[in-house]
């Protein structure tokens, strides 16, 4: 009879230490200054981040800035007043937020910036920053073309970001890096889809004149999965076959993407994930509970997906998150 | 052509022809054109076909400017009826999209058109507030996400053909043969520039300067309307937040383009429809010619300038006069 007793209190000590934890987490309160709801990406930012917080049973306040740095600041400062217990701060610009942070600082309100950092001035103003490495984004989809073409020759027609967009700047920069010790792998034609499918479309139809009836085009880079939509599109109505005659990798995993990955129409996505608030999270209370200083900066990874990821199950689980 | 050929518009057809010329200077293969699934293939054909929503903002846009006034909202009005027409594509008959999306545009043009005749307001102002709150309207409609839609029947008005055509092109056409046949064909023309050239003469002798302001904001919220259709059907979804973003400039520009005074008064429907597409044969030009795309604004402000000062009847009288002294 021993034993089973034994299991038993076993069982309720962990229930109850179970239980104890849950309490514990239950008390965190953390205030969240989003951006606003600019993108699909920003919204499937907002609703990941309301799920994660469920999960960990963290009541979390969103204030939508509406993109302007003052209402950020406006609502770092009531957070601060109603003494949460940390704060996300998902920065719209990267200067200017140095007096409002040594207030949260005095108050000792851990701030942890999600997605985007601040001027390195402000390093000592913030427990840790959750980003995407968009260099590394770029580097990811260059190295799984380089993997998949071998040693053929391979010209690539690459569509751009906005002009001076840091984002554009930066997978460019990680691309041209991957695909720098291939000769046989050449940037043929780049120019500026501005992010969008319109403008992405517009621009592939004119690569795709440009390049001869685009018989010569071995595989085409977005900077995003907009414009690769719309250059699919394009290469459709001229009578190519995106995904098989010519090789599609984006970034930013958006759910569209994956439709077309399921139907043989593009290639490869590079993930932007949305879920920046969870590894915030696990930051946040291995701090509170323990100590543990994260590092300055949580990298988040930049998933490929292919279509041996079953895309369409990958649909399913992101075409509500409000992409 | 298709344009009857308006005595004053030397300068702008000479600039279109040269514009298309350096195209082909720049991309040999720029006049090559191949049928590809009953359809017109080709850079040349893409300058009409993604002229098509400019030409289309430009022929509303160039009537509100005879009057004197100036249409900001023209952009976001095709973000709204694009958004209008994408949500109910899939689950409506063509003809009630089609309505809704342009019964959208009616309004919008109604709205300014009061703002501006009725209530008096500066028409800077007045469709400046469309100009904002328009693409807000249409991201609440959108809900912020790119709505997509599979309904064949409306993705013909971006990717489908008449007789070899594209449709956005056949769409454009139309729009300008009945634009002339009612306005120049009969008094109406006359009235929109009286109003323009003097509002209050106008109404002294009679005109109702008041119903003829309204009416043409009407139109240009309708033209916009079917510009935003023609936008949606081209990716097959509504994009709220891109969908005509900063298009309002470009149709002023043709406009300008075309010679029409932005003081009021005098105008010509086709040959701010060739605005447009010069417009657009830039930007077909400097996608073919792979340049940078730091480039782009540079070398289209650029031509920009070249036409505009190749219009300026100053800088002609200057040439006349540097002609006409002895060596």
């Amino acid at each position: 009879m021993r034993r089973p007793t034994s299991m038993t209190m076993l069982l309720a000590a962990t229930m109850l230490a179970g239980g104890l934890n849950a309490v514990n987490a239950a008390e965190l309160t953390v205030g969240f200054s989003q951006i606003g709801s600019e993108s699909g990406w920003r919204a499937a930012e907002t609703s990941v981040s309301k799920s994660e917080a469920k999960k960990r049973n963290i009541t979390l306040k969103i204030a939508d800035a509406q993109q302007k740095q003052e209402n950020q600041i406006k609502a770092i400062r009531s957070f601060v007043a109603q003494g949460v217990d940390a704060i996300f701060l998902a920065p719209v610009v990267s200067t200017g937020w140095d007096s409002v942070l040594k207030e949260a600082k005095e108050a000792k309100i851990p701030v942890i910036l999600l997605d985007r950092d601040i001027d390195p001035a402000g390093k000592d103003l913030y427990l840790t920053a959750v980003t995407s490495d968009s260099v590394h984004e770029g580097e990811v989809a260059g190295k799984w073309l380089a993997k998949t073409v071998g040693t053929k020759p391979c010209n690539v027609v690459e569509l751009q970001g906005t002009v001076g967009a840091s984002v554009a700047t930066n997978r460019k920069k990680g691309f041209d890096t991957a695909i720098a010790s291939t000769s046989n792998i050449k940037v043929v034609r780049s120019q500026t889809g501005d992010f969008t499918r319109a403008k992405g479309k517009e621009v592939m139809e004119s690569f795709i004149k440009a390049e001869g009836g685009g018989k010569s085009i071995c595989a085409v880079y977005a900077h995003n999965d907009d414009m690769m939509v719309g250059a699919i599109q394009a290469m459709k109505e001229a009578g190519l076959k995106p995904g098989k005659d010519v090789l599609t990798v984006s970034i930013d995993a958006v759910p569209d993407i994956f439709k077309a990955i399921a139907a043989g129409e593009a290639n490869a996505t590079v993930e932007l994930t949305p879920d920046m608030a969870g590894p915030a999270f696990d930051a946040l209370t291995a701090y509170k509970a323990k100590g543990t200083v994260p590092p300055k900066w949580i990298q988040t990874e930049s998933k490929l997906y292919t279509s041996a990821d079953d895309p369409q199950k990958v649909y399913d689980s992101k075409k509500n998150l409000g992409y | 052509m298709r344009f009857r050929l308006p005595r004053k518009g030397l300068p702008q057809i000479a600039a279109f022809v040269v514009v298309l010329l350096i195209n082909f200077a720049v991309s040999p293969q720029f006049f090559d054109i191949r049928l590809q699934d009953g359809r017109l293939f080709g850079s040349f054909i893409d300058v009409f076909n993604r002229g098509a929503p400019v030409a289309l903002l430009s022929l509303g846009m160039v009537l509100v400017v005879a009057t004197r006034g100036i249409d900001l909202s023209v952009g976001a009005v095709m973000a709204i009826a694009g958004a209008i027409a994408a949500t109910l594509a899939d689950t409506h008959a063509l003809p009630v999209v089609l309505l809704a999306a342009l019964g959208a545009g009616l309004l919008c043009g109604l709205w300014n058109g009061i703002l501006v005749a009725v209530l008096g307001i500066q028409p800077i102002i007045a469709t400046l507030i469309l100009m904002v709150a328009g693409r807000g309207i249409a991201q609440l409609i959108t809900e912020g996400r790119i709505v997509t839609f599979t309904s064949p029947e409306l993705a013909r008005f971006g990717g489908g053909a008449i007789l070899g055509l594209p449709v956005p092109v056949v769409l454009t056409a139309s729009v300008l043969a009945v634009a002339v046949i009612a306005i120049r064909g009969t008094a109406l023309g006359l009235l929109i520039e009286a109003t323009g050239a003097n509002a209050r003469a106008s109404a002294l002798a009679g005109i109702e300067t008041r119903t003829t302001t309204i009416a043409v904001y009407v139109w240009s919220g309708f033209c916009a309307a079917l510009a935003g259709i023609v936008a949606a059907a081209d990716i097959l979804g509504a994009d709220a937040n891109n969908a005509g973003l900063w298009l309002e400039l470009d149709a002023i520009l043709a406009v300008v383009i075309a010679g029409s005074s932005l003081l009021g008064g005098r105008f010509s429907l086709a040959l701010a429809v060739l605005g447009a597409l010069t417009i657009q044969a830039m930007n077909t030009g400097i996608l073919l010619a792979g340049f940078r795309p730091e480039f782009n604004l540079v070398v289209k402000a650029v031509v920009v300038l070249l036409v505009l000062l190749a219009q300026s009847p100053r800088l002609s009288g200057v040439a006349v006069l540097l002609a006409r002294r002895p060596a």
